[in-house]
């Protein structure tokens, strides 16, 4: 539950995850790295959990007494920084009809 | 994870292999009614297809199967979040399929057809009619000449969806055990005698194949050869951007679909280029090169919008497109519910409602027949011919 008396500790900033909506889920019994990234979208947002994946690895540490090497940190996917699409485009954009070249 | 806190059982009434949507699904149906239920997942739950999906619910179908599975499964998912005490992400913003050509055009006002046969409110609209529901597609780059559109289609948040699921069969008492594996099925005189997992052995009476892209290496353990293929799909995601429209645009000549979510990324697919089947879970550039261009087709506005993440998942693909559910031949009480060949999460809510009246029941029904795995060996089959991504 989140303790108003107290400040928030923002874990996930992209997505706006809280220290205390982690744990509460982790003793919610989602304790496997993949599944709190699913239920909560923690590193889902335009830093891919550059900033949160080393956090909420302590904080799994600290509340299931877990070592660091039994950690798992979620797949990393491309692309590494946030693309726009037209990048992908390239020239063959201007022929129009790119799909006959499959 | 989400486990049951007992011991790993020595029986059970029905076992469950797989917890995706189906599998977990079929689980809180089950023990609901009162049936002694265990469900084992090799990793996490929604580690596969259900987790990498799409998200979409579709109505609009070419066979009256999927057309009345998609019809009734909405029903149940608008009356879902409330069954299970539970958000389960669900907005009907519609789907919007692409019309290019006459012989498309045809196609469609058959489907269209068929789908108010069934009491559909589905449309056929006039091409200066599209962007009033998705303002950023270029019509005419594209060469729409129409498009058709149900606004009770949409989309659910499948993490959401199957979470509540699997709580809801623990509070009715169902075990749930993941990151449990079944290392072997030993059958006896045509019947299921015992599935021996990572953590122990298990007497079950029925099991159900609910293992997605894996059901058919489940299978092939006892014998039992499914037509299912694994078809590596890929999807990209965007990031954030403000409210632009609600519904699926979708292209069966492209292939092509993509939605905005409801926290504003676009989320859309295309088959790859490179596409093959197997196991494979590599992301490829031809997917995110061939979708890009694609999408800036449909909506050019979108070039300068970033890409955040681009992921891969299976499709569990049979001959026809359409599900493989029910008994098999040979072998007693093992039930399958799989080759949803990227229709899983959309037809989720009536297909395990099917299955458990007929666990439960022994109640059989016309669409259990028509998807039963016979089809293939008679040689009937009808292809489902309405499929994306």
């Amino acid at each position: 539950m989140v303790n108003k008396s107290r400040e928030i500790k923002i874990i996930c900033r992209c997505e706006d995850v809280s220290e205390d909506e982690i744990i509460e889920a982790i003793r919610e019994g989602f304790t496997d790295f993949e599944e709190l990234r699913r239920k909560l979208r923690i590193g889902m947002g335009p830093c891919q959990g550059r900033t949160c994946f080393n956090l909420v690895r302590r904080i799994l540490i600290r509340e299931l007494g877990l070592k660091n090497k039994d950690i798992k940190l979620p797949t990393s996917r491309p692309p590494i920084v946030p693309t726009p699409l037209g990048v992908f485009c390239s020239k063959e954009r201007e022929g129009d009809n790119n799909d006959s070249k499959r | 994870m989400i486990l049951s806190d007992e011991e790993f059982p020595k029986k059970t009434e029905v076992l469950v292999i797989g917890g995706g949507v189906n599998g977990c699904s079929i689980a809180y149906q089950l023990a609901k009614r009162g049936i002694n239920v265990t469900l084992c997942e090799k990793d996490f739950i929604c580690a596969g297809a259900t987790g990498r999906c799409g998200a979409g619910i579709r109505q609009q179908w070419s066979t009256v199967e999927n057309a009345r599975l998609a019809i009734e499964s909405v029903k149940i998912f608008e009356k879902l979040g409330r069954e299970l005490h539970a958000d389960i992400g669900l907005r009907q913003g519609g789907y919007l399929i692409m019309v290019h050509d006459s012989n498309e055009l045809k196609n469609a006002e058959k489907n269209v057809e068929m789908q108010h046969s069934l009491g559909l409110n589905v449309d056929i609209l006039e091409s200066d009619k599209i962007n009033d529901i998705v303002p950023i597609l270029d019509v005419k780059g594209i060469g729409a000449i129409a498009a058709t559109f149900c606004p009770t289609d949409g989309h659910a948040d499948p993490f959401k969806t199957t979470f509540a699921y699997a709580k809801a069969a623990l509070r009715y008492g169902a075990r749930i055990f993941t990151h449990t594996e079944v290392k072997n099925i030993k059958v006896d005189k045509g019947r299921i005698k015992s599935v021996v997992t990572s953590r122990g052995e298990i007497k079950p009476e029925i099991v159900v194949n609910a293992a997605g892209a894996w059901s058919r290496k489940i299978a092939e353990i006892i014998g039992v050869r499914l037509p299912n293929k694994p078809v590596r799909k890929e999807i990209i995601v965007t990031e954030r951007l403000e409210p632009i429209f609600e519904a699926m645009v979708i292209s069966f000549k492209d292939g092509l679909y993509f939605s905005q979510q409801i926290e504003g990324q676009i989320l859309g697919g295309i088959p790859s280029p490179a596409e093959k089947p197997g196991y494979y879970t590599m992301p490829t550039f031809e997917f995110i090169q061939h979708m890009s261009r694609t999408l800036t087709r449909y909506a050019p506005v979108l070039k300068n919008v970033n890409i955040v993440r681009h992921w891969t998942g299976y499709y569990d693909v049979t001959p026809d497109a359409r599900p493989i559910l029910g008994e098999v031949e040979g072998v007693k009480g093992f039930l399958q519910c799989n080759g949803f060949s990227g229709h899983g999460f959309m037809l989720s809510p009536m297909v395990t409602k099917t299955l458990v009246d007929y666990i439960v029941d022994r109640k059989t029904s016309d669409i259990l027949e028509s998807l039963s795995i016979k089809r293939f060996k008679e040689g009937k089959l009808v292809k489902e011919t309405s499929v994306v991504g």
